[in-house]
């Protein structure tokens, strides 16, 4: 029984999934039903009492997204994990725990353009209150706190031009305002970074990207550092003060340093409802055996793309954090060594027109709002992901009209490079 | 001893070892995490003796419950004391003065009192603070997956079918041994503050 340290591509196969206690099954199997029996009356109680480790109603855990959710929190180096059905369940699910109507939270402003609109007009229903922060300016976070600050969201790599956010500069403003950093790892995968040794204290995915990879299953996750200590303040009384509806139980007193990813499951998913289903948990689990793999992949091919696009005619500029030449390269260095993400913008001589016919004359890269994909994808932000956005808030969140996004996948490089070719130069 | 974070095998090799253990603290409601750890470790095949001085005379699942360590009459393995940090000095000062004495002083999560650990481990006593056995024996078997929470241990051998009132295998591959957890840090960090 040694404590040596397994590597992450060990992680990415093992963490979570043994074989099956009754059949044997190596492969985790799909527990596709929506209750489990109880042994009596007493068991029962206890796991509706949060009392006993077990199975309830897939609603609020089963065992094949436990495996997921075990071998995320190991690949980020959290304590405790929950799936949810997409990304932005894993957002609200997050906030409903550490915000009451009135409460504010600080978000950067370059978000994946589906997370602004979250955030700007769902979310204000709610009476949370989110307030816009520039991820290159760290200042501008301390500026934004307030007594109603709550949290701090940002996004690692940032949609959509690929930027690398200082999670080590955010998260000390985190920690000097008492409030919790939430980062989306989406579009870097815990292969390239692992913000919980940042500073992060809680991370959140769309596991329907890079995690699952392949394009095919929707799915989130939530993943708990178990660094952040909810009793401090009386901020947050979801997890401090006594839970009317577990018979008084106060969630971190009894979870310690899981108690957040408890919260979210017995007080968030199940009152809120967004469970993954098992079949996408497997689907996504599968991808994720790859992950390593993929990932490396998907950067290296990423960088060859940019550097041909930097040095085409038609290309007015590239940004690629991967590109020595890009304004967040050193940031990149640092928080992402082995390769700088698949997302990034390119912007067109042309124009807005120029743009459109790229698209339409590819003939690899599908034309799609998705990232991650073992496909290479092609959108344009200003009249998709961002359209909902003015024009301002376009540009500012890097999706001005003449932006093309691109999504780098695992085919061959050379391919990739003279579809473009071909696209750019007719 | 560093008592910011444990090696699994301190922790494995303790849940291992021990087979009576007496809960100072160990409450009858059964909505205290008292109570849910002590019936669980019960169910886990540990011989388990409730200590609770407002209780006596009833029984906790079965168990009389005594007034004091001195009460128990019988040589026990751990103490697991189920109090606030400033209570713990004279619950460890009465674990001193038993013969033979206990071989495991376990604090439970968020209580610690390094003085009187030091004192307990002058006497070749282990300790481990600010942890639940429960949650530790939960993790080390992962039994604790069911919720998600990451074991920190890998296996490719295939479990029993777990039932009712077994023993589980704690002999699992470590990813690390928490030494470097993030949440350990985060609790170092805190206790230096503080």
């Amino acid at each position: 029984m040694s404590d040596r340290l397994p590597g992450f591509s060990t992680l990415a196969v093992h963490a979570g999934a043994q074989p099956d206690p009754t059949t044997g099954a190596r492969a985790t199997p799909i527990y596709q039903t929506t209750s489990f029996v109880f042994n009596d009356a007493d068991h029962a109680a206890s796991l509706f009492g949060l009392q006993a480790f077990g199975n309830i109603y897939t609603r609020i855990g089963n065992p094949t997204n436990a495996v997921l959710e075990e071998r995320v929190a190991a690949l980020e180096g959290g304590t405790a994990a929950l799936a949810v059905a997409s990304g932005h369940a894993a957002q609200v699910v997050v906030l409903q725990q550490l915000l009451q109507p009135g409460d504010e939270f600080i978000a950067a402003r370059k978000l994946y353009g589906g997370s602004i609109n979250q955030f700007t007009h769902a979310f204000k229903s709610f009476g949370w209150n989110v307030v816009w922060a520039d991820p290159d300016d760290v200042a501008s976070f301390e500026r934004a706190v307030t007594p109603r600050t709550r949290a701090i969201f940002i996004e690692s790599i940032a949609n959509p031009a690929g930027s690398i956010t200082d999670i080590e500069a955010i998260s000390t403003v985190a920690r000097k305002a008492g409030v919790p950093l939430i980062v989306d790892n989406t579009l870097a995968s815990p292969y390239l970074i692992r913000p919980i040794d940042h500073g992060a204290d809680i991370v959140v995915h769309s596991l329907t990207k890079f995690l699952g990879g392949h394009g095919n299953s929707l799915g989130g996750i939530i993943v708990d550092a178990g660094t952040f200590d909810w009793s401090t303040g009386g901020k947050y009384p979801m997890l401090s003060e006594p839970r009317p509806e577990y018979h008084g139980i106060r969630l971190q007193e009894t979870f310690g340093n899981f108690a957040f990813a408890i919260a979210c499951r017995v007080l968030g998913l199940r009152d809120l409802g967004p469970a993954l289903s098992p079949f996408n948990a497997f689907m996504i689990l599968t991808g994720i055996e790859t992950l390593p793999l993929r990932m490396q992949k998907h950067c290296d091919n990423a960088k060859a793309v940019a550097e041909f696009l930097a040095g085409h005619s038609a290309v007015a500029s590239v940004n690629y954090a991967g590109l020595a030449s890009d304004k967040y390269n050193q940031l990149a260095r640092k928080y992402a060594p082995k390769g700088a993400g698949a997302v990034f913008t390119f912007s067109l001589k042309g124009g807005y027109d120029a743009g459109v016919s790229l698209v339409s004359k590819l003939q690899l890269f599908s034309h799609l709002a998705n990232v991650g994909d073992t496909r290479s994808l092609v959108i344009h932000p200003a009249s998709t992901t961002h359209s909902q956005l003015d024009d301002a808030a376009k540009t500012k969140s890097g999706a001005g009209p003449d932006v093309v996004r691109l999504s780098i996948g695992i085919e061959d490089k050379e391919d990739l490079i003279a579809d473009l070719e071909q696209a750019l130069g007719a | 001893m560093n008592h910011d974070s444990y090696p699994d095998n301190y922790i494995r090799s303790i849940l291992n070892g021990v087979k009576s253990i007496a809960m100072v603290g160990a409450s009858p409601v059964n909505v205290r995490p008292s109570y849910f750890a002590f019936k669980y470790l019960a169910q886990r095949g540990y011989d388990m003796i409730p200590v609770n001085p407002g209780h006596v005379g009833k029984d906790l699942l079965g168990k009389p419950f005594v007034a004091s360590l001195r009460d128990i009459g019988r040589p026990v393995d751990m103490i697991d004391i189920f109090r606030n940090s400033s209570h713990i000095m004279p619950v460890v000062d009465e674990a001193l003065t038993l013969d033979p004495l206990p071989k495991v002083i376990w604090m439970q999560l968020g209580a610690r009192d390094d003085a009187a650990a030091e004192k307990a481990e002058a006497a070749g006593i282990k300790v481990v603070m600010n942890r639940c056995p429960k949650i530790e024996y939960g993790r080390l078997s992962s039994e604790i997956s069911w919720m998600g929470v990451n074991s920190r241990t890998l296996s490719s051998k295939r479990a029993p079918a777990p039932t009712q009132g077994m023993r589980l295998s704690l002999n699992r591959m470590s990813v690390g041994g928490g030494d470097t957890a993030a949440s350990d840090r985060a609790a170092k960090n805190k206790s230096e503050q503080s």
